[in-house]
């Protein structure tokens, strides 16, 4: 589904990815774990499409298409989507103004029909429960004076209305307390299928007890350093950092 | 210079043209306003942009044309006029065509019986007490060139009263149309509306062409809120693009009066205007906001001024700006709080967003505070359109100018929405989503 070759992308001149290597299929779940700075967000921002981040070398292939090529509209109708880490308040825009807009320009990218406002509510009545989010929350303003659990949770509420084939969740479990981590990784879980892949940016081990990657990746300095299955993230949730860190000089020393 | 003399004699020249066709009524009793603002009008200077209330605004383009009155009336048919109205309003249609009130296509459906709606030039010429009482009352001609040529001018307009414990159900739409083919008019209709005590109405300016090009509208509106009552001002100005619109208001607020007003600016290459609120009695409530949009290189300027001169008001004025292309804004406005205003709650806030690099806007609100137990507040911002709000609208999907449209939308909404009249917000919002969302190529 996704294949990322050494990946280069800086910001304001800074390089932040030095050369990422990934590949995701279809079914898959990927956990991208490091310590903070080490370029998590950013590749979660590059695969969006965020224009301030400028790629140098590299590519990425997603679906047989050339990701990089498209603009952030397109790779979301494509069926990328971004669970951002800071999720934008908007005043004056309503969630359910929002989604209709997105859902029905996805779906025209798709050559479906557009839904209409009997279609789409009930869609939105199925998805708030399985967020557990108060729908009276849409009518509001994007993200508009939410808490940040609420943050949170409308992201992945809004991940179910539109049916991502990659979704991509940036540290969406930081900040919440075990229930609403609880209810978002059964969010995910109930979306997850045979055919759509998750990458899950974060910087601890307790979201992947209720959400269990196929495969862990450690980043640091731009680069993924270690891989391995779900053992890889107690590992890192024991020993911290720290011993990847070094493990990572010596292979730069020698 | 000697082009703008030139200019103002020509002004004053067709003052005699203007002076001749007055007939019967050079003897009524505003004529001697009319010579006394001619005189005003001659002795001032056109303003520059050395002078203080006109330093971000040239009014160089419109001194290249030579105006000529709009003498004549014009007749238009009910069909021209149907264009104009808003969907699903019920409304109190008048029409005043170049300036001149007509009463053919004027229709009052459900007015009050005692309720006056009518020509300014009928009024003058049956010498109503209402005009005696408050035309030019409220309305200092002195230092303003445009309010002494309006007032050197006056001719017609619309004349609305309100008595006592009236109140008017329907909205007075007023259609001010032009419709000129090659000649540049001078169109100067000339409003009054008084609410008497306890009366309430909704009244709304709206300013629209059929094919017009360059003319020029130089308006003048004053309006006496009465005792304890209401209105509702909406002024939707869609001028030609050409054109020139100079508007000034001049509001009176008595004892509780409530005047709220809605300014909606579309149109005309230049446009200037000129609103002063004055509370002259205890316990008023005055809210004026605005929503302008430009493009091109038109020019939009509002000059408002609020004047707290008595205790326990309160006013609140909420102006946006949405600047496109080499299009320029200005917003000044000032509140003066005086020393008997005590217990004065006095608001103020202007918000631009700036679509392009070449749009500018200038924005300068001023308290002046003499009092010393109020809560005032004011503040500007100007800005472009949230990138980061662009990126999170584009990552679901939603396309670049839908996403830019929305958050336009955004932007405008707080205004539009306290629009009263529904049929009116939803024909802003219309301007707005025609303006900003253009449909995508067809895939």
């Amino acid at each position: 589904m996704l294949e990322i070759k050494n990946l280069h992308a800086n910001i304001d001149g800074k390089k932040i990815l030095k050369g990422i290597n990934l590949k995701i299929n279809a079914g898959e779940i990927h956990a991208i774990m490091g310590p903070n700075g080490s370029g998590k967000s950013t590749l979660a921002q590059v695969l969006a499409g965020r224009e301030e981040y400028e790629v140098t070398k590299g590519e990425i292939i997603y679906e047989g298409k050339n990701l990089l090529e498209m603009p952030p509209e397109d790779r979301a109708r494509e069926g990328v989507f971004l669970a951002f880490q800071y999720p934008v308040e908007i005043p004056g825009v309503s969630s359910t103004n929002l989604l209709k807009t997105a859902l029905n320009e996805i779906r025209k990218h798709r050559g479906l029909e557009q839904v209409d406002a009997m279609e789409f509510l009930t869609l939105i009545k199925e998805k708030t429960k399985l967020v557990e989010l108060d729908q009276q929350l849409l009518s509001r303003s994007v993200n508009e004076g939410f808490s940040g659990g609420e943050k949170k949770r409308n992201e992945i509420f809004q991940m179910a209305v539109l049916e991502p084939k990659l979704a991509i969740l940036d540290e969406t479990d930081s900040g919440l307390d075990i229930d609403a981590l609880r209810i978002v990784a059964k969010g995910v879980n109930t979306l997850k299928s045979k055919e759509n892949a998750v990458i899950v940016v974060t910087h601890y081990q307790r979201l992947l007890d209720y959400l269990i990657p196929d495969f862990v990746h450690v980043l640091y300095n731009g680069k993924i350093v270690k891989s391995g299955g779900k053992k890889l993230a107690f590992e890192l949730e024991e020993k911290g950092y720290d011993w990847i860190k070094e493990d990572k000089n010596e292979l730069v020393i020698n | 210079m000697s082009d703008i003399k030139e200019i103002k004699k020509q002004y004053l020249k067709s003052y005699e043209l203007f002076e001749n066709r007055l007939n019967g009524e050079r003897f009524s009793s505003i004529n001697s306003l009319r010579k006394e603002a001619l005189n005003k009008f001659s002795d001032l200077s056109f303003p520059t942009v050395k002078d203080e209330e006109w330093k971000y605004t040239s009014i160089a383009p419109l001194l290249e044309h030579n105006f000529v009155p709009s003498l004549d009336k014009k007749t238009l048919t009910k069909d021209h006029v149907k264009n104009f109205l808003f969907e699903n309003l019920e409304s109190n249609i008048v029409v005043v065509i170049n300036g001149h009130f007509s009463q053919e296509l004027t229709s009052l459906n459900k007015i009050p019986k005692g309720v006056e709606i009518s020509s300014f030039a009928k009024a003058i010429s049956t010498n109503s007490p209402w005009v005696e009482k408050h035309f030019s009352k409220y309305t200092d001609f002195s230092n303003h060139i445009f309010t002494s040529l309006s007032t050197a001018f006056t001719k017609d307009g619309v004349l609305i009263h309100i008595p006592e414990g009236k109140i008017v159900e329907q909205p007075v739409h007023i259609l001010f149309i032009t419709s000129s083919e090659n000649e540049k008019f001078l169109i100067q209709p000339r409003n009054l509306f008084v609410a008497e005590k306890n009366s309430q109405a909704t009244i709304i300016e709206h300013f629209v062409n059929i094919n017009s090009g360059v003319y020029f509208t130089n308006t003048v509106t004053e309006i006496v809120v009465g005792e304890n009552a209401i209105i509702d001002h909406l002024r939707l100005q869609e001028e030609s693009k050409s054109a020139f619109h100079i508007g000034r208001m001049d509001i009176d607020l008595e004892r509780t009066a409530n005047f709220t007003s809605h300014f909606i600016s579309l149109g005309a290459s230049l446009t200037r205007n000129d609103f002063n609120a004055k509370f002259n009695d205890e316990g008023g409530e005055c809210t004026l906001n605005g929503l302008f949009l430009t493009d091109g290189n038109q020019h939009f300027d509002v000059h408002t001024l609020i004047d707290h001169a008595k205790p326990h008001c309160n006013s609140h004025e909420h102006y946006k700006g949405i600047l496109n292309d080499a299009s320029r804004g200005v917003f000044n406005g000032k509140v003066i709080v005086q020393p008997d205003a005590q217990k004065t709650n006095a608001f103020q806030e202007n918000n631009n967003i700036i679509l392009s690099k070449e749009a500018l806007v200038n924005t300068k609100p001023q308290l002046e505070i003499f009092a010393d137990d109020v809560k005032c507040s004011h503040g500007a911002t100007i800005g472009q359109l949230d990138n980061d709000a662009m990126f999170y609208l584009k990552s679901r999907g939603i396309g670049e100018e839908n996403a830019r449209a929305i958050l336009i939308h955004a932007f405008a909404s707080d205004v539009i929405k306290s629009v009263k009249v529904k049929p009116v917000r939803n024909y802003i919002e219309e301007i707005l989503a025609d303006k900003f969302n253009q449909p995508e190529e067809s895939i």
